[in-house]
């Protein structure tokens, strides 16, 4: 009996205390040197918001270069050649993008769009998109803490369709073990080094028994190599009412493609919408940060209106996956301090701030 | 008959580990030839690595922290999951986890593990380590640094030993009382993937002889099948000149002239022997590092296996075993760029300033050597 007891401690012990020690560190000696970033501004308001980004870098003389490349769909003949960007992304690892925005319609006859394609040349098959409540944004729910990991170089996004008979359409959504097993063990690492405790698998396969079926299974097979971290699934639909109704419940989830995309934009609902979510794409050697829920705001070009706490957060997690963990949290915290104070805020959260104001407020916030 | 042989099978198939309170037949009857490994895919994301950290007893802890403080101050874009086990422990529940938590990075940087218990059910943890994760085969580059007191200077050799089955494969039984056999298990298949090894290894990297360490003249069978496979194997590789010695005249001719030797190939207990021989020849425990690999998972650790528990926490241990261990740690993840720097600014810290611990005959503490390699880190331009 004692041993058992001894045994279950020591277990809450080490769930407790286990965790990862990354090599950043706050406030300590480093030695100089710059770091080269790709920059992809995007369409609608992203420029915007870029803007704003460099503006706070620039107050606080953050050690990182900018490699622009301007790239859009809507917009081919401006646009630099894909082969271009993909090979500074691939030299410097590290990217800051905006949203593209894609067409309904296929110009060319491609089924693949550019956003496709760039995740496919540079294998960037999870999207990280961190759903948390923010202070001072009034939301239905408070408290949200969730990572909405998504696979997203396969299933319904593999750009395979066509027309058998006029008239009938069909729509491959092609899952691989692989590939499954992959983004699984991507979902349970980012749990185990973020001290995070529970994974939920979101599925159809009572459905799509043999497709889903394989996603879940893969999930289920890696959930083995971790025995501290709790696994559970969960079908889509469902998922997506609990989502509403009680969704401080979820942790970790992973998904694949479309649902994955959906619970993103979800999720991002309710803290405050698309101008507050951040997100990230990740490959084995290269991270493109970009804002979770991907809308261009077209609408609000010029008009000097849009939220730019996305970006700004996408830039603090880059700073950290970077090893520049003081100016990360620099940033972060001066975000926060402005959401919380509320006197600066943007159209979407209630207020009338301008970017350039709210960007100011955030210079002038931080220590 | 097909009953039985059902049961023998269950028995191999059960993994040695779940065996913590078990029957002398099964501990007699554990399968020690190489598993079958299911892919897991890599722990590298955005180009930073997870790596297990295992900091082991007595110094392990303390060098581990050296190790994390140098890879944050050249922003190395490696994070750590760190694992402790407890060395007093009658169960196997954190070696497992340790297990598994390799498993899923792949790469796992450790100390040496103390295994205090006599129970026959709790198996050594290092060994265990090495024979779950099927890492059959440990390299350690014996070269020694100018300017460091040693017997020897000018030596430059590697030894390939077999880490997995030989003298270790732990069948061991009382067959009537007061007699005690053990057994030394040496397989065709082994022996042969590890002298591929040996000789892929030696072609890789510019070697130019291979020599087998073996003690076949009395152990003719088990010792012999080593023995022949190296030299069917060599036959493979013309360009690499092959020998053999006898263990008993190795150790006379490494202590008198070790310059001789290039690359050793060795079954496991003589491996253990000759690496710590050659570590006492040109510098001791402190500088040397030794590699574990099998086909999917690397383990690093300092070259000699000893906790050091007596200096543990007196700030005078020598962090360069650990340190190297995890330039090659580096090395194998393909951060060369860090590991060369790393690599660069720990040579000049004992060959240019001379800044040696006890172990020696310096006067410098831990912290000083770190500090002087801080120091030669701070004018390299490392991107993170």
């Amino acid at each position: 009996m004692s041993l058992l007891t001894r045994n279950v401690v020591r277990t809450l012990v080490q769930a407790s205390s286990r965790n990862i020690h990354s090599t950043g560190a706050l406030n300590t000696s480093k030695p100089e040197g710059r770091v080269t970033c790709t920059l992809i501004p995007g369409d609608g308001v992203g420029p915007e918001l870029i803007y704003s980004v460099q503006e706070v870098f620039k107050a606080v003389s953050v050690p990182v270069d900018f490699e622009p490349f301007f790239l859009s769909e809507v917009n081919p003949v401006l646009s630099s050649p894909l082969e271009n960007v993909v090979a500074s992304i691939k030299k410097n690892r590290i990217c800051l993008k905006g949203i593209l925005a894609t067409p309904d319609f296929s110009r060319t006859g491609e089924l693949q769009t550019l956003n496709m394609k760039l995740r496919n040349e540079l294998d960037l098959y999870a999207n990280v998109v961190h759903v948390a409540s923010l202070p001072g944004v009034k939301t239905r729910h408070q408290n949200i803490d969730t990572v909405v990991i998504r696979e997203q170089t396969e299933g319904e996004y593999s750009a395979l369709e066509h027309e058998t008979i006029p008239g009938v359409v069909e729509c491959l959504k092609v899952i691989t073990e692989t590939k499954s097993l992959r983004i699984a063990k991507f979902a349970f690492d980012y749990a185990v080094k973020h001290n995070r405790k529970k994974v939920t698998c979101v599925h159809k396969a009572n459905i799509m028994k043999l497709g889903d079926g394989l996603f879940l299974k893969s999930c289920e097979a890696m959930a083995k190599l971790y025995p501290t971290i709790e696994f559970e699934k969960m079908i889509v639909d469902n998922t997506t009412m609990q989502l509403v109704s009680n969704p401080q419940q979820f942790d970790v989830m992973v998904a694949p493609n479309l649902y994955g995309n959906i619970i993103d934009n979800l999720a991002s609902g309710l803290v405050g919408g698309a101008g507050v979510v951040s997100g990230a794409s990740y490959s084995a050697e290269h991270v493109v940060y970009e804002p979770g829920a991907r809308h261009t705001f077209s609408e609000a070009v010029g008009k000097n209106v849009a939220n730019p706490t996305a970006m700004l957060l996408c830039a603090s997690k880059m700073l950290r996956h970077i090893n520049l963990l003081h100016y990360s949290q620099q940033i972060y915290g001066a975000i926060q301090n402005v959401l919380k104070d509320g006197k600066v805020r943007t159209k979407d959260l209630g207020g009338n701030a301008t970017t350039d104001e709210f960007t100011k407020a955030v210079i002038y916030n931080l220590k | 008959m097909a009953l039985r042989f059902l049961k023998h099978s269950s028995e191999i198939v059960a993994p040695a580990l779940k065996r913590n309170f078990c029957s002398a037949y099964e501990l007699q009857h554990k399968n020690p030839i190489q598993r079958k490994i299911v892919y897991v895919p890599k722990a590298q994301y955005g180009g930073r690595h997870t790596v297990t950290m295992l900091p082991g007893g007595g110094i392990g802890s303390e060098l581990m922290n050296y190790v994390r403080e140098i890879f944050r101050y050249c922003g190395v874009p490696v994070d750590f999951e760190i694992i402790d086990i407890d060395p007093n422990s009658e169960t196997n529940d954190d070696l497992e986890y340790a297990i598994t938590s390799i498993k899923r990075n792949g790469v796992g940087i450790k100390g040496n593990i103390e295994t205090k218990s006599e129970q026959t059910g709790i198996i050594s943890r290092n060994v265990a380590i090495r024979n779950e994760l099927d890492l059959f085969v440990s390299v350690v580059n014996c070269k020694s640094y100018p300017g460091v007191r040693s017997h020897h200077q000018n030596v430059d050799l590697v030894v390939i030993r077999q880490n997995t089955e030989g003298e270790y494969a732990m069948l061991e039984h009382e067959s009537v009382k007061g007699v005690v056999e053990s057994m030394k298990i040496i397989t065709e298949e082994a022996s042969e993937r590890l002298s591929r090894y040996a000789f892929e290894f030696a072609r890789r990297n510019g070697r130019k002889k291979v020599t087998t360490i073996h003690k076949a003249n009395i152990m003719k069978l088990s010792d012999g099948c080593f023995l022949e496979t190296s030299r069917k194997v060599a036959k493979d590789y013309p360009d690499i000149k092959h020998n053999d010695m006898i263990i008993d005249n190795t150790c006379m001719q490494l202590v008198s002239n070790p310059q001789q030797f290039d690359v050793l190939l060795t079954t496991n207990l003589y491996g253990s022997i000759t690496s710590n021989v050659i570590c006492g020849l040109i510098g001791g425990a402190g500088l040397l590092s030794g590699r574990n690999y099998g086909d999917h998972y690397a383990v690093f650790e300092p070259g000699t296996r000893n906790t050091g528990s007596t200096i543990a926490g007196k700030n005078i241990a020598n962090p360069f075993a650990m340190l190297n261990a995890a330039v090659d740690m580096l090395n194998h993840l393909g951060h060369t760029q860090h590991a060369n720097a790393i690599a660069d600014a720990m040579y000049e810290t004992i060959v240019t300033d001379k800044i040696h611990t006890a172990d020696l005959g310096g006067t410098a503490s831990s912290t000083d050597c770190i500090q002087n390699i801080l120091k030669h880190l701070d004018g390299k331009n490392i991107s993170w």
